[in-house]
């Protein structure tokens, strides 16, 4: 088999060549003149669904039914309530994000606390979580807004290296997970956890600590990725990890990860996390409306879909 | 089905109970509520909610998980507020080509073997965007024959509570005593013994979607008659509320377990949960956070009573 064939078999490369394809396709309508400035946008928005996605794989990992639906109102409180510690001051940056990841810990805890003591599926589990987090968050915020500190929100927009700050702290993120799955003993639980949980635990896996530690993860990197993006965007709005709940998914989906649970795929989350925005992007540039935007969107995630599937059934 | 009725009657007992519960606080809290006006109030927005939950109901009945409702019924409600009003039949062809749209999606699902959260997630910003194009601003107006039906005023009990009754009714019946009710829950509690016994899962699936589809319209016109106007997120919220809805109601992810009176009583406790806080005196902050404990307390009791009934079937 030849090298090209190789890579083709991979899970992850249809998104990277659709992210190449629809990079070609905007830059072409522009002239060229905006490739730079295309694919350094892209690698900071991606960066944000990034994290939250490789958080929310972890999680579909576990098997069937098993989704984050807390992420978006998670993203919301941590970076309310670090913008608002940090208050402004260069010297709490630090602080600011510990408590973000303690923040983390506490909802991936009550999560998977909930999922366990009242046995519900954790679609519902972490939906009920939602609204209690959504509700904190609402009662911090109180319409405020406050300002990420000017270091952190300096580092959070620029990119010295060439490279913006935060797709390298997604990359770091991504590069751990990636040792997380396929090195290390919990990646072994997990994705067997997601094969057959009942295997798993004749196998003396300990299910429940590996389960309990996936949803910590996921809540943690969802509050690493509302922090950053407060810092970013200027402040903490209430509405600001909305559109997360449903890219998370379509991020993880898309990337080559089985909905079905048991296989994972690290580097197929930043293929998708470009696409994704790159496709909304490649829209505007075409002139489209928010509708057609939208349309095409859901279009496209169908399509992929379509298309890993064919590939899923064609290969043995 | 009629073998065990118990099971199927302690189904309904918690859901009952919770609602009866948030009534009597309601009262308590509120006496003048227990009035025509203070019922109308306080159920006003629950046909719509019901609907879809009923919508969410015969998708999870298939073992399939369904997050484009909210977005469809805004896309319906958007649909009711513009063509159905100024020209009511290219208003019917567009919600009759959207159900058929739903039960091609069920189709399709089944016969790629996909995951229906990923394709109904991609439908969602299908129906929104076609929502956002309908309606790119708040607008639009109901057809006159849905608000008056929404604002009729029965004798003795509220339009929202008969409404209610009458559409749990009718969704009881498709469920428990048509065939395709039957083989639709067959199909959650096993597909391959469905196949295997002749009956096409293709065919239960297209129905379910179908029948989906058809009650997520009519909350669209619905909720329009209530509201009078629509805008393409009118109804966001109403894909998650109907996934607790129906699982407030008894109603299960897998299996087949599902119950559409327990799913209307599920969506009416709902709405009064948020009716209930506001007499509270809750501040609005914690409104959903409310929403989110009652859910969890009313789960909670429901593991409870199972437990206690698996004890009675072992003694």
């Amino acid at each position: 088999m030849t090298h090209a064939a190789k890579l083709l078999q991979k899970p992850w490369i249809w998104a990277y060549l659709a992210a190449i394809l629809v990079w070609i396709l905007t830059v072409s309508v522009t002239g060229g003149s905006s490739a730079i400035g295309l694919t350094h946008a892209a690698f900071t928005f991606a960066s944000f669904a990034v994290i939250v996605g490789t958080g929310q794989m972890l999680v579909i990992t576990l098997g069937p039914g098993n989704i984050d639906l807390s992420v978006p109102a998670t993203m919301t409180l941590a970076g309310t309530v670090a913008l608002k510690v940090m208050a402004v001051d260069n010297t709490m940056i630090l602080p600011g994000l510990l408590i973000a990841i303690g923040i983390g810990i506490a909802v991936g805890s009550a999560n998977y606390a909930l999922i366990k003591l009242l046995r519900i599926p954790p679609i519902i589990a972490t939906l009920c979580m939602s609204f209690l987090v959504q509700s904190t968050a609402i009662w911090t915020n109180r319409g405020l807004r406050v300002k990420p500190p000017p270091a952190l929100a300096e580092f959070a927009t620029s990119s010295p290296l060439g490279i913006p700050n935060v797709a390298l702290v997604a990359l770091l993120i991504t590069l751990g997970a990636w040792v997380l799955l396929e090195r290390s003993l919990y990646g072994r639980w997990i994705t067997a956890i997601g094969q057959s949980m009942a295997a798993a635990r004749m196998a003396g896996i300990p299910v429940d600590g590996a389960r309990a530690l996936t949803y910590v993860i996921c809540a943690v990197l969802a509050s690493v990725a509302g922090y950053l993006l407060a810092s970013f965007s200027g402040g903490a709005a209430l509405n600001m990890g909305a559109e997360y709940l449903l890219m998370s998914i379509a991020v993880v989906v898309i990337g080559g990860t089985s909905v079905a649970g048991g296989y994972s795929n690290v580097p197929g989350i930043w293929g998708a996390s470009l696409f994704m925005f790159l496709v909304v992007s490649m829209l505007n540039t075409y002139g489209l409306g928010a509708g057609f935007r939208m349309i095409m969107t859901g279009v496209i995630i169908i399509a992929v879909i379509l298309l890993a599937s064919r590939r899923q059934t064609s290969s043995p | 089905m009629s073998l065990r009725p118990s099971v199927d009657a302690m189904r309904l007992v918690v859901p009952t109970l919770a609602l009866t519960a948030l009534l009597a606080a309601v009262f308590w809290l509120q006496p003048r509520a227990m009035s025509y006006m203070g019922l109308n109030l306080l159920f006003n927005l629950a046909v719509p909610i019901a609907l879809a939950t009923l919508a969410q109901m015969f998708i999870l009945a298939v073992n399939n998980l369904d997050l484009s409702i909210g977005a469809f019924v805004s896309f319906a409600a958007c649909v009711s507020a513009t063509f159905l009003q100024s020209t009511p039949l290219i208003g019917v062809l567009i919600l009759l080509a959207a159900i058929a749209a739903y039960a091609a999606i069920g189709a399709v699902i089944h016969l790629r073997n996909l995951p229906s959260i990923v394709v109904t997630l991609g439908m969602s910003f299908v129906w929104t965007g076609l929502a956002v194009l309908l309606l790119p601003a708040p607008g639009g107006s109901p057809p006159d024959w849905a608000r008056s039906l929404m604002t009729t005023k029965p004798p003795l009990v509220p339009m929202a509570i008969v409404a209610s009754v009458i559409i749990a009714l009718i969704a009881h019946l498709i469920v428990t005593r048509s065939s395709l009710g039957v083989l639709i829950r067959g199909v959650g509690g096993n597909e391959r013994s469905v196949e295997r016994a002749g009956w096409s899962v293709l065919w239960a699936k297209t129905a379910a979607y179908a029948l989906a589809g058809t009650f997520a319209v009519a909350a669209g016109i619905a909720l329009v008659g209530l509201t009078t106007s629509a805008d393409a997120n009118i109804a966001l919220r109403y894909t998650l509320l109907s996934i607790a809805g129906v699982i407030l109601g008894g109603g299960e992810f897998v299996g087949g377990r599902v119950s559409p009176v327990g799913a209307v009583i599920g969506a009416l406790t709902l709405t009064l949960a948020a009716s209930f806080l506001s007499f509270m005196r809750i501040s609005p902050d914690w409104q959903i956070g409310a929403q989110g404990a009652i859910l969890i307390i009313v789960l909670a009791l429901r593991l409870f009573l199972n437990r206690l009934e698996r004890q009675e079937g072992r003694a």
